[in-house]
């Protein structure tokens, strides 16, 4: 059984770099069970041992606020962690030790990694660590986990710990004399109690008015000692909530006896680089422009590089390996039926989600180099207003942004709002971020019938979705989820340059989450919707009398008033719902009996208009999410019924949307 | 020593948070974010927005609402 390691820190300490220092590639990503937060592992080699690390998530205290501090609280209460390193920000050594004295309170056995003091440095901080380790009765390493210095420090110290056997703190901490009168109090009640935790600790958490503790006590003792319990439970309880934020004070007189004279730094504050950066990029005028730019750049690169360079070259090798797949079939006399599954299901459905893939890798790392420079916090922060306007918050709109790329990433970001109003808008407006999944569909369309204003189609329908989700937003915000607009409550780190290594595994990470989805949910789909085009034997394939073409039949008139009330463009839409990837390729089937090219631009151009190709593009935009985006919302919203609220709702909002376009350019005379 | 709410004080103004009269949950995170009593706060930007404060070195933004609720003992 290997050594288990947990990691502990406020978000932007270097947790994460720290993490992947250590562990180099072999890490995993999971979830922990119940909730819908991540489970980070991964393992390394030390003097001969395997150790495992466990990522917890970045919490500013264990207290029972959101999922994050529960898992995080629950997995070291469990013992299941040998050792724990706390990661503090050097910079920010105060706040940071707030959490480290929760973890001292709960007698686990800690390492305080001291990150980042090559910043710390040149902010001419200084530390004396051995006063600071002997006033925390802690190891203290000095690390720098970007630049890999001081970790065989901390693992050597880490590892001596875990072997050491476990040692009460010589003198219990203070919160400050009338409140350690209460903690005693209470804590005689408790004394010889069986109890899983440590007595002082329940004591004060009690205090705080910690329900999960309080249950679990309640749980534990006879019915007698509850009773004496209780009495003294509320007596003090009566104090009430300055109670607990007298405890809060507490913790922080004691981080202040800790660093009192133990930490330098310069009198008066000097104006940093991120200070002179913050104060145009969060400028009341300029700093909304400014993030509509770096929005286009990052959008802008993506396409241009993802899709017409990259995407390209991907086309073409899924060209040659279909050839050659085609061309080895043949050869061994396969039967007709398995030569066009291969071309037109597995080649033809599979190929155009990896045709995707070089744009995902590109987007996820432009943006994974903002998130990790610190300017994604300023995004939020300048977004603030805007989304207030239509009863949302700056940090509903992060996840929005990834949605761009792909709508189930975008969806997974929404944990990072803590506020359940939030985030169920944030989760269901999202699919109105057009994903790049779509752009194919929009191409051809501009291809067939808007050719020399590809930009202004494009911008244009990516402009409705936002505001599009915004107005929903508001709706949603005044309907199902009525209540006040959470606070806006952020840190705002400083401007680091990227850790090209987090980039990377980040990057990385969700590709691979996308590969996994495409080469199931979206392979099976693809695959099924090839066997109902070819169903029933004997018919033409992707023909009106096929299972597909007679489902295309079934649904076609509700698509009248939007103007494409024909079985091929109801196959197309419908295949969408299965993966948008399959759009094009199935249209180019029903259509011309190919899959793209000139054949599939002059199809489209007998088959629509100009108008009715707006309209259908607009639905395309609008319309139900594919399976892997609801199987994400269902997933992330914890029931399947949110995922059909979401199925339904886009679908009706995309239809009034055709609808709406078609006729008013049909009274216009656009026709 | 009158006490000021965030939202009123203007950009370069240093005090000590006094008291914070948000919901028990709202005052809770603020105090374990670090503007507990007698918190050194300067503040860095306070006209369209949320408030952004420096706290011990490191800028946190706070919705107006909230920084309304915020007491500060301003450094006279």
């Amino acid at each position: 059984m290997s050594k288990i390691i947990a990691l502990v820190g406020n978000p932007n300490s270097g947790k994460t770099t720290l993490f992947n220092a250590l562990t180099g590639a072999n890490h995993h990503v999971g979830n922990w069970p119940g909730v819908t937060v991540e489970r980070k592992e991964g393992q390394f080699r030390f003097g001969g041992d395997v150790y495992t690390v466990v990522d917890l998530p970045g919490i500013y205290s264990l207290g029972a606020f959101s999922e994050d501090e529960m898992v995080a609280r629950d997995f070291i209460l469990s013992g299941e962690p040998d050792v724990v390193i706390n990661v503090v920000d050097a910079t920010n050594i105060e706040r940071n030790l707030y959490l480290t004295t929760q973890l001292l309170e709960m007698g686990a056995k800690v390492v305080v990694a001291l990150n980042m003091v090559d910043e710390a440095s040149s902010l001419s901080m200084s530390f004396d660590t051995e006063t600071l380790a002997k006033r925390l009765g802690a190891p203290v390493v000095p690390t720098v986990a970007s630049k890999r210095k001081g970790l065989d420090d901390l693992v050597a110290k880490a590892v001596e710990l875990m072997q050491a056997s476990p040692q009460g703190r010589k003198q219990p901490l203070s919160y400050g004399e009338s409140v350690d009168v209460q903690v005693t109090r209470l804590q005689e009640v408790l004394a010889g109690k069986k109890l899983a935790y440590p007595e002082r600790w329940v004591a004060v958490k009690l205090l705080e008015g910690d329900a999960h503790v309080r249950s679990m006590v309640q749980a534990s003792l006879t019915s007698h000692e509850l009773q004496e319990f209780e009495r003294v439970y509320s007596e003090l309880a009566a104090h009430g909530s300055d109670l607990a934020l007298e405890i809060v004070d507490g913790r922080y007189r004691f981080v202040h006896s800790v660093t009192n004279g133990a930490v330098n730094r310069p009198k008066e504050q000097v104006l940093t680089l991120t200070d002179h950066l913050d104060r145009v990029l969060t400028h009341k005028y300029w700093g909304l422009p400014l993030f509509a730019l770096i929005m286009f750049t990052v959008f802008q690169l993506t396409f241009a590089l993802g899709q017409d360079v990259f995407g390209e070259w991907v086309a073409e090798g899924v060209g040659l390996v279909g050839g050659a797949l085609d061309g080895l079939l043949l050869r061994m006399n396969a039967p007709e039926w398995l030569r066009a599954y291969t071309a037109e299901g597995l080649v033809g459905g599979v190929g155009a989600v990896l045709e995707f893939i070089p744009l995902i890798v590109i987007l996820y790392t432009l943006m994974g180099l903002l998130e990790d420079s610190g300017y994604m916090a300023r995004a939020a922060y300048v977004m603030d207003n805007t989304m207030r306007s239509v009863g949302l918050q700056g940090k509903t709109f992060v996840p929005l942004i990834v949605g761009f790329g792909c709508n189930v990433p975008g969806v997974m970001a929404t944990r990072t709002l803590e506020n359940r109003r939030d985030r169920m808008i944030a989760i269901l407006i999202n699919p109105f971020m057009s994903c790049g999944a779509k752009i194919p569909i929009y191409l051809a369309f501009i291809a067939a019938f808007f050719p020399a204003h590809g930009a202004v189609v494009m911008f244009s329908l990516y402009v409705l979705g936002i505001l599009v989700a915004l107005l929903m937003g508001k709706i949603l915000g005044n309907t199902l989820f009525k209540g006040e607009v959470s606070h806006f409550l952020m840190e705002l780190p400083p401007y680091r340059i990227p850790t090209i290594r987090n980039v990377v595994r980040n990057m990385w990470d969700n590709v691979a989450g996308f590969l996994v989805r495409a080469g199931t949910v979206i392979f099976l789909v693809i695959s099924l919707l090839w066997v109902l085009a070819v169903l029933p034997g004997g018919v033409e394939p992707y023909g009106s009398e096929s299972v597909l073409g007679r489902i295309g039949t079934l649904i076609a008139p509700i698509f009248a008033p939007a103007g494409f009330g024909n079985w091929q463009a109801s196959v197309g839409l419908f295949s969408g719902i299965a993966a948008k990837e399959a759009v094009v390729a199935t249209l180019g089937m029903v259509y011309a009996g190919v899959e793209e090219g000139v054949e599939l631009i002059s199809a489209l151009q007998g088959a629509f208009t100009p108008l009715t190709a707006l309209s259908f593009m607009i639905m395309t935009l609008l319309y139900t999410p594919c399976v892997a985006t609801l199987a994400t919302i269902r997933k992330e919203t914890g029931s399947a019924k949110w995922a059909l609220f979401s199925a339904i709702y886009s679908f009706g909002i995309g239809w009034l949307g055709a609808v709406l376009v078609f006729q008013v350019g049909r009274l216009l005379g656009v026709g | 020593m009158a006490c000021l709410p965030l939202t009123s004080l203007k950009t370069g103004t240093q005090g000590k948070v006094a008291r914070v009269v948000a919901g028990h949950s709202a005052t809770r995170r603020l105090y374990e974010m670090g503007f507990n009593t007698g918190a050194d706060v300067v503040v860095v930007k306070n006209d369209r927005g949320p408030v952004i404060v420096g706290l011990n070195g490191h800028k946190v933004a706070l919705g107006r609402g909230l920084a309304q609720k915020m007491l500060i003992d301003p450094k006279q």
